[in-house]
């Protein structure tokens, strides 16, 4: 049972995610700095991602692909802006073109992540995710690359039921 | 799903209405209860004519709705434009939720 709250701020245009893990911070870590691992919970479940490369350093980026159920691909990238091992890190998130360059034509989100260390060796990690404007909010959560995870979203969310508190 | 233009527009103008703190304050305050506009602007150091244009923008992004009583003009904050936005977010919370489900089970294996 993972996830033990989620915040929506439609004002400030963020999203708030906590969840705590059976796993001290340090391998919790492990999980966004090595890139085998990464790309086993980054994409959705209908479009896994790679990581061709992944420069986990400040400034580092990392292009990765996702593919979908039809076999059509979509090119984004991640762009590390701080690194404070094993505590926090920073990043923003984009999509990239045909030229495998970002795409500065599309929204980008930005991401502050914190992993707290918890009695028991487990850990509390708290994500931020922010959008620039409501209107490439609107246009992410439109790709469809959200859209198709619906069914295996019913499943995890049936695991939940129960333990999730109440959206405030 | 396609993102249509008209759809673009009205977010843009709601998220643009949001972005000033005496606007949300008038959200908050007609939320409550219905409110002329001379109650709304004797709660603000600025001039009626001020507090008007702020609603008006209110009223434009479709998150406030204004009806003539009389010599009044009573506000009345309708939320589902903003709503709107929240189920956006609530879409995209399904992803991290999915995301910390991988984690976990990351972690499991060791």
């Amino acid at each position: 049972m993972p996830v033990i709250s989620s915040e929506i701020d439609e004002r400030t245009l963020t999203l708030v995610f906590t969840a705590e893990f059976d796993a001290p911070p340090m391998r919790v870590w492990q999980l966004w700095a090595d890139a085998r691992q990464l790309e086993q919970w980054w994409g959705p479940p209908t479009w896994p991602a790679s990581f061709p490369a992944h420069d986990f350093t400040v400034g580092g980026f990392s292009p990765y692909v996702m593919t979908g159920p039809e076999g059509e691909t979509s090119a984004a990238w991640l762009r590390f802006t701080h690194l404070d091992e094993p505590n926090a890190l920073e990043f923003d998130d984009g999509f990239r073109g045909e030229d495998g360059e970002p795409d500065d034509t599309m929204p980008r989100m930005h991401g502050r992540v914190e992993l707290e260390s918890l009695d028991g060796g487990r850990t509390r990690m708290v994500t931020r995710m922010r959008f620039d404007s409501a209107e490439e909010m609107e246009q992410i959560v439109g790709m469809g690359m959200i859209e198709g995870m619906t069914g295996a979203m019913g499943q995890i969310d049936a695991i939940l039921t129960g333990d999730a508190p109440p959206r405030p | 799903m396609v993102v249509d233009k008209q759809s673009d527009e009205v977010v843009d103008r709601v998220f643009q209405a949001l972005a000033d703190a005496t606007r949300r304050d008038i959200l908050a305050r007609a939320a409550v209860d219905e409110l002329s506009v001379t109650a709304l602007a004797a709660g603000y150091a600025m001039s009626f004519a001020a507090v008007q244009k702020h609603v008006a923008v209110l009223v434009r992004a479709g998150l406030v709705t204004k009806r003539r009583r009389g010599r009044e003009q009573l506000v009345r904050t309708d939320l589902r434009q903003l709503e709107k936005a929240r189920a956006l977010l609530e879409q995209y919370e399904s992803l991290w939720r999915h995301r910390a489900a991988g984690m976990e089970r990351l972690l499991a294996e060791g």
